[in-house]
């Protein structure tokens, strides 16, 4: 593996079996794992490349039990690294050699649904899909959707600040969470927010979304339901340059309509997922649109034929409309696949996850093929068109000596393009262990000291998923003191791993 | 008052020490207590420094007033879609001088809040000096972004404590081509928030919502519906299925206006903003046979003006899961009652800690809250 990760502290791995005995005094029976066969399944998350047994694995049952073994952690000067389902595509719960892994993967119940309040309350441990089934048979469901929805937990979610293909009209999990109770690294239960419509004081609970499991543990999560659109019809829009359908997706919004997904795929994309589904894609176009309209049935009828009117002005060359659920679930299996069908096509796939302004997108494009020439590597693009975020899946073989950091190289190449176009690292799979030491990128060395002293505000000996988000390990009471002089960073003697 | 014209006066102003307080139009100077704390007006830090209506994004000065860039997305056929507006309304004071960094670091949302997020919801990125007098970004220009702490959560409604905004990037939304607003008439306070939670929880994706207990003579409760002309016609006959009695209110936008600016409450009392879960609102009012109220967000903003014991009444919010804002009163009210909910002890020490990690002297230390 190309990252490094703190030095494990020698003094900790010492100190295993007390540490192990006293989680077990804390969570007894089956739910502390020691053994090397047990620890091996969280070895890693979706982000395969990075593997890290832990020192032990704990699955708690009860918020009690979490504060113990946080407050025990803290007092003995223990890392931690929560996990929800070990989805993670960014590394996020990678875990480490000397901390303990916290699994919340026994948080799996539905704890109360409030129609009136239009809410739910849930462990963290529930899958994102469990709380749509657990109120669908009511007309409700839950927004987000990230593609792991089947697997992934909420409390990941949570983490992670997780999208989907929906978000551009309802919002990442942040927009959707009303309240969470936060165990802090000293075992204080916190609650934030609740299930009015705005917390009270300083956003804390919007901070905690997406703070990647560095800030408390979540042991309880609240979240907005919404009741189902009456319909959702969906189009299929093949064009023969990258430009036309890119042009079609700003017209559609400078319409006034905002799709409640709106998805672009390439042609090699297209080819991979036809091959791999065979849902009847145009195999003869450059880029592939699907956008899905919901609401009314008059609303959707109305805006079906407002955005064929735009597609056709945009040079579509091909074009159909789901008459059905069932041909509209087909429509969406091609690129819902894309990434087993890179899978089929390639031993390995690295997928990337950055955020550009959408009129930016031919540039990198082109861009993106020149860099897959120089690396030698084969790319696939998946786009979530409506709101800029690009998921390059870069083709690669582990087996082959030097692929795998060559596809690394080719990643942190094509995150730089993103920002240097006016974008992000990362629109919704989180930094993780994996963009870390890009940061600095996006961020001046003030920028991010300014995001380490929040950091530091709830965990100030930095035992919480120490490691991920940022590319330099500063003590607090360094960081209190540092001024960044012309953006030369002072302690140039301390660990930067 | 200093006036910095760049971010390297402001650097400077804010490494001399404080307390200072951060201000825009002022058109919420009347919120909190009064201070002598010296004021750095932020309207040196105007104009607009990028709008691509396509893209969905505006990136603006903080100190550019909230009505010129309302004026600049609605010539685009845009919005903010999380209704800000001008305090002068409530407090008083020259309507026009509220600043969008002003809006942002006092959270204001408008009835569509209900539906379409808060302020919080739509700032994507800022720029801004923190309490040590350094200049920092935080999130990103575009639609979707998770690098990084959310600080543009953070910084927004935190009433100039953290950080003086410079710029900021919003998330900005096509504006409906219509609206309508559909009224029941003669509704007690409980059968209002249930028809209510009833209407939020169709697919007929009611924008607003709110009660008003005397409206044109006697209790009003009004459903709004935003979009293509085609889908509010088809909403209405949704929303007609589950409500009784139904009738258009012709001049709906002028309703609108008095529940963002709790304009029928009386100015004589004091006035509260009471965020509560929904259900709870009707209990909650019952308790105060002699305030005067509103609901908007169906019931999940109380609008209240009461002489009630400020202490008694927090303590009924809170137990209701609630918590209240004092937006209007007198001076000695002012100073006597904090204007934010007091946390309980321990999420009261980590603010604490969170607002040092940004302001380590606390420069923006003023008293005011």
């Amino acid at each position: 593996m190309s990252i490094c990760m703190p030095e494990p502290d020698a003094g900790v791995l010492a100190r295993r079996a007390a540490i192990v005995a006293a989680m077990r005094a804390i969570v007894p029976g089956e739910g502390v794992i020691d053994d090397p066969d047990g620890l091996r399944p969280y070895e890693s998350d979706a982000l395969t490349a990075y593997r890290q047994p832990p020192m032990v694995v704990v699955l708690p049952e009860t918020t009690t039990q979490v504060a113990a073994v946080l407050a025990w952690c803290h007092a003995n000067r223990v890392k931690v690294v929560p996990r929800g389902a070990g989805t993670s595509l960014s590394g996020g719960a990678l875990p480490l050699a000397d901390g303990v892994l916290l699994g919340m993967a026994r948080f799996n119940r539905v704890l109360d649904i409030d129609y009136a309040e239009r809410v739910a309350v849930v462990q963290p441990g529930v899958t994102n899909l469990a709380i749509t089934r657990a109120v669908e048979d009511a007309g409700f469901y839950y927004a987000p959707d990230p593609s792991s929805q089947i697997a992934c937990t909420i409390g990941g979610n949570v983490a992670e600040n997780s999208g989907g293909v929906h978000c551009l009209k309802y919002g990442l999990t942040t927009n959707n969470v009303l309240g969470v109770e936060l165990v802090t690294i000293e075992g204080e239960v916190l609650r934030l927010g609740g299930r009015g419509l705005e917390p009270q004081g300083l956003d804390l609970l919007g901070l905690v979304v997406g703070s990647e499991g560095l800030l408390g543990v979540v042991t309880e999560v609240t979240v907005r339901i919404l009741p189902r659109p009456e319909t959702a019809r969906a189009l299929l829009i093949g064009f023969t340059s990258v430009e036309g359908a890119g042009k079609c997706v700003a017209d559609v919004i400078a319409a006034g309509i905002i799709p409640a997904g709106m998805e672009m795929m390439d042609k090699a994309a297209v080819h991979a997922a036809e091959a791999f589904v065979q849902v009847g894609y145009p195999l003869d176009v450059e880029a592939l649109l699907i956008v899905e309209l919901d609401g009314p049935a008059a609303e959707c009828s109305h805006l079906l034929g407002e955005v064929e009117g735009i597609a056709r002005a945009n040079g579509a060359v091909s074009l159909r409309t789901s008459i059905d659920d069932a041909e509209r679930a087909a429509f969406w299996a091609g690129r819902k696949a894309a990434f087993p069908a890179a899978g089929r096509i390639s031993p390995d796939y690295y997928c990337m996850d950055g955020t550009i302004p959408r009129r930016r997108l031919p540039d990198v494009l082109r861009r993106m093929r020149a860099l897959s020439e120089q690396y030698g590597l084969g790319v696939i693009n998946v786009f979530h068109a409506g709101d800029g975020n690009l998921h390059p899946l870069i083709l690669y073989d582990a087996n082959q000596p030097g692929q795998l950091e060559k596809a690394e190289a080719f990643g942190a190449d094509i995150l730089k393009l993103c920002v240097e176009v006016g974008g992000v690292l990362t629109g919704e799979h989180g930094v993780g262990v994996e963009k870390r030491d890009l940061m600095p990128v996006m961020f001046t060395p003030v920028d991010l000291a300014h995001q380490q002293r929040v950091k530091c505000a709830f965990d100030s000996e930095l035992l919480l998923n120490p490691g991920k988000m940022f590319p330099e390990l500063h003590r607090c009471a360094e960081l209190g003191r540092m001024h960044v002089h012309k953006g030369e960073l002072p302690f140039p003697e301390l660990p930067r791993f | 008052m200093l006036r910095p014209a760049n971010i390297d006066e402001l650097c400077a102003i804010f490494a001399n020490g404080g307390p200072l307080r951060l201000r825009g139009g002022g058109s919420k100077d009347a919120i909190g207590a009064e201070t002598d704390a010296i004021v750095v007006d932020m309207r040196g830090f105007a104009g607009v420094v990028d709008y691509d209506p396509p893209e969905l994004v505006l990136t603006v000065r903080a100190g550019t007033p909230l009505a010129e860039v309302q004026a600049l997305v609605a010539a685009e056929g845009q919005m903010l879609a999380f209704d800000p507006f001008d305090h002068a309304a409530l407090l008083g004071g020259t309507p026009g001088q509220a600043t969008i960094g002003g809006v942002i670091a006092a959270g204001v949302a408008g009835p569509a809040r209900l539906s379409r997020g808060a302020a919080r919801d739509h700032l994507l990125g800022f720029t801004a000096v923190s309490g040590r007098g350094e200049r920092f970004v935080a999130g990103a220009k575009v639609v979707k972004n998770v690098t990084g702490y959310d600080l543009p959560k953070l910084i927004t409604g935190s009433w100039g404590r953290l950080a003086a905004i410079t710029e900021l990037t919003l998330k900005v939304l096509p504006a409906p081509q219509t609206q309508r607003t559909l009224v029941a008439r003669g509704l007690d306070p409980a059968a209002a928030v249930a028809a209510m939670a009833r209407a939020m929880g169709s697919a007929a994706e009611v924008s607003a919502a709110a009660h008003l207990p005397a409206w044109q003579g006697g209790p009003v409760t009004a459903l709004r519906l935003d979009g293509f002309p085609h889908s509010v016609e088809a909403r209405t006959g949704t929303l007609r299925q589950l409500i009784g009695g139904l009738e258009i209110l012709d001049d709906g936008a002028r309703l609108w206006d008095a529940v963002r600016h709790a304009a029928p409450l009386p100015a004589a009392k004091p006035l509260w903003r009471v965020i509560i879960p929904a259900t709870r609102a009707p209990a909650l009012v019952a308790a105060l046979p002699e305030a005067d109220w509103l609901f908007d967000w169906a019931g999940g903003l109380v609008w209240l003006a009461t002489d009630a014991d400020p202490q008694v009444l927090r303590t009924m919010t809170a137990a209701a899961g609630g918590h209240a804002l004092l937006v209007r009163a007198d001076a000695a009210l002012r100073a006597a009652v904090p204007a934010l909910h007091p946390q309980p002890a321990p999420l009261a020490a980590l603010e604490e800690r969170v607002r040092r990690a940004f302001d380590p002297a606390g420069v923006f230390e003023t008293g005011r809250f």
